[in-house]
Formats: structure tokens, C-alpha cells, sequence
């Protein structure tokens, strides 16, 4: 538990300082899922990582962190408090914005996502067909 | 009030603890809540416990500043779980593999149409500029939204607000949208959500099917390089000052 949280915090801290070198506006955490993901295919070597990551306990401890991940939204989304004015002035405005431009971001993705896999086929097994 | 309790509550509404249990405590009957009702979109847990925490916090006239000083503890774990990511990524990654081409161009159509849309809209409602770069980069993750609003001079605290909305949003209308549609490849489904609605909806996708929250997780991270590259450029062509 404690070597998988460390190794967790090690490749988010590496990530923020790459993204700090790099660019602001590049996210640190990002770096450090690609990294986990490093670690995580280098994991069958022996000796090269700590044990953790292949026995099991670093997949327990990201699948705990990951359990509750819309927790760790709530103390943001209570920030909501801080900009009641705002809201209240272009409140109705906002609000058909987000639901209208949320809306038509995710028929884009879900389209263009459906239509690059029919037409490149380059899904032998997909998904679709087999649900 | 008695002054002894009155006392109690001046030390207690200080430290770190009692924001930290509330939130804790907001959250479970929210989450109680949501599996009760076999996790119904509307009974999303970030929205009920978002509106129960700030009800007791105007109720009671405490800052913001102070209950974030005892929520920042779980605030802080949202890098940590975005790394945690890396899991789900590895367990699919001969799907995610195969999936290479449609995730691209679903990327680079679903990010130019989240950032093209949200300014066109708001600019249609006559919204000023500080509110359109403010609401630009709404669909990705808190931390990377706050920070490309803050550098292109937008209001980091209302970007806040519109990214956590835009989540509770996206959560609660993908399940019935995408049944509506007939869409039944867990891909495409978690991808779209994890584009349009970072982490939230990252959460919700994994609530129905862990293929779909793989996508998502996936899509959140790509989105957030994408969209930090978009937003300025948006901004310049569709708002010529």
C-alpha cells in the first residue's frame, strides 16, 4: 500500500515538473498516467521495479483511488458558492450553453468515434457486434 | 446559542476536520442515494452533495476559503487518481491498441467542436469576453481548465464552476442520450463522455461499464493537451478584438 502510493506520487511528481519544464498549460498528472503505464508494462521484468507493482497491491491501490473519484470532485464543485452573483446574472444563459455545447461535443466524438472504426475495419472483433 | 457552544463551533468551524467530515459525510448519503435508486443519471452524487455543502456553508455564513482549508485534503487526491488511470489503460490495452485511429479523429472532431461550440453559443447570449474565456476550455479537467483560463486573463474561480456543471451535466444526460441512439460500443460511449466531461464523467462511465470508463479516462487526458492548444487559437479567430 505505502510503496504504491509512493510510486503513485513519484509519477505524478515527475509529471508536474516535465510539464512545468515543458509548458504550464501541459497537465502534470497526465505525464504521470502515462508514466504508471510505463511502469505497469515494465512490471513483468523482475528486480527492475518493486515487487508492488506486479503482485497485485499497486492495481488495489489505484482501483481504491479511482472507487470514489467523484468525491474528489465536491470540494471544486462547492466553489459554486463563491460565484452565486455571476450566476444569478447570466444563470439561464449559462446554463443552455454547457447543456447545449456538452451535448453536441459528445454526438460529435460518439459519430466521428463510430464512423472512423466501421469505415477503417479495424476492429476484426468489435465491440458492437459483440454485445 | 450558549457561549460554550458557541465557543465549540468557533473552533471547530477553524480546523480542517469538520469541512472534511462534512464533505465525507455529503457525500456518502449522496452516494447512498444514487445507489438506491440503481444509480439513476439524476442522482448523481457530485450534484446532490455539491448542493447540500453549499447550503449548510451559506447557512451557517462560512467562507469558501475556510471549508476548502479541510476539503483540500480530498481536492488534492483528484492528481493522484488521474494517474491511477494508468491501471484501467493497462488492463485494456490490446482494445485501446485497436482502437487507435477512430480515438484520434474522435479526438480532434470532438475537442474542436466542444471549444467552437461553447464560445459560439455563450457569444450568441451576448456573454463579455472574461465570461467566454472563462467558459472555453469547460470540458476538461478542473486543475488544466483553471489554469488555461487564468493565462488567457479569464476568471479561474468561474471556470471552476462551469467545468463541474459541464461534469454533472454530461453524467447525467450520456446514458439515456447514447440509448436514445442505439450506441452500444462501450468505446465510443466512454470516449465521448471522457471528452465532453473530464473526470465526472469519466466517474459515470466506469458507474455503467469499465470499457467505457477506460475510453473515458483515456479521452480526458488527450483532451486536456488538445484543448490547451485550441482555446487560445478559438478564442483569436472567434473573437476579434
Amino acid at each position: 500500500m505505502l510503496v504504491s502510493l509512493f510510486l503513485i506520487l513519484l509519477c505524478q511528481l515527475i509529471g508536474e515538473v516535465v510539464a512545468r519544464a515543458v509548458s504550464p498549460q501541459i497537465p502534470g498528472p497526465v505525464i504521470g498516467m502515462a508514466l504508471l503505464f510505463v511502469m505497469l508494462l515494465l512490471g513483468g521484468r523482475p528486480r527492475l521495479l518493486p515487487r508492488e507493482v506486479r503482485d497485485g497491491s499497486l492495481a488495489t491501490t489505484c482501483r481504491t483511488l479511482l472507487q470514489h473519484l467523484s468525491l474528489l470532485f465536491v470540494p471544486a464543485g462547492v466553489g459554486v458558492v463563491q460565484r452565486l452573483d455571476l450566476l444569478a446574472k447570466y444563470g439561464l444563459g449559462l446554463g443552455i450553453t454547457l447543456v447545449a455545447s456538452t451535448v453536441l461535443a459528445m454526438l460529435a466524438t460518439v459519430a466521428a468515434f463510430r464512423i472512423a472504426s466501421r469505415l477503417l475495419r479495424s476492429d476484426a472483433n468489435d465491440p458492437e457486434a459483440a454485445s | 446559542m450558549s457561549d460554550r457552544s458557541f465557543d465549540l463551533w468557533v473552533y471547530l468551524s477553524r480546523t480542517p476536520l469538520l469541512w472534511l467530515t462534512v464533505t465525507l459525510f455529503a457525500y456518502l448519503v449522496a452516494e447512498r442515494f444514487s445507489a438506491a435508486t440503481g444509480r439513476h443519471p439524476l442522482a448523481n452524487p457530485v450534484l446532490h452533495a455539491v448542493w447540500m455543502i453549499a447550503g449548510v456553508l451559506l447557512l451557517t455564513g462560512t467562507p469558501y476559503k475556510v471549508y476548502f482549508d479541510g476539503a483540500q485534503f480530498v481536492h488534492f487526491l483528484l492528481g493522484p487518481a488521474t494517474v491511477a488511470l494508468a491501471l484501467p489503460l493497462y488492463e485494456n490495452r490490446s482494445v485501446v491498441l485497436r482502437s487507435l485511429v477512430p480515438m484520434t479523429v474522435a479526438l480532434m472532431i470532438g475537442s474542436v467542436t466542444a471549444v467552437g461550440s461553447v464560445l459560439l453559443i455563450a457569444r450568441a447570449f451576448g456573454m463579455p469576453e472574461v465570461v467566454l474565456i472563462s467558459v472555453a476550455p469547460k470540458s476538461v479537467t478542473a486543475g488544466v481548465a483553471m489554469g488555461i483560463s487564468q493565462q488567457l486573463g479569464g476568471d479561474a474561480a468561474l471556470t471552476a464552476v462551469t467545468v463541474i456543471m459541464t461534469g454533472i451535466v454530461g453524467a447525467i444526460v450520456v446514458t439515456p442520450m447514447m440509448n436514445f441512439l442505439g450506441i452500444k460500443d462501450w468505446r465510443a460511449r466512454g470516449f465521448a463522455i471522457g471528452l465532453a466531461a473530464h473526470g465526472i464523467g469519466t466517474a459515470r462511465a466506469f458507474q455503467v461499464h469499465p470499457l467505457a470508463g477506460t475510453f473515458a479516462g483515456i479521452a480526458m487526458g488527450l483532451n486536456a493537451f488538445l484543448t490547451a492548444i485550441l482555446v487560445p487559437l478559438a478564442l483569436a479567430i472567434l473573437t476579434p478584438s
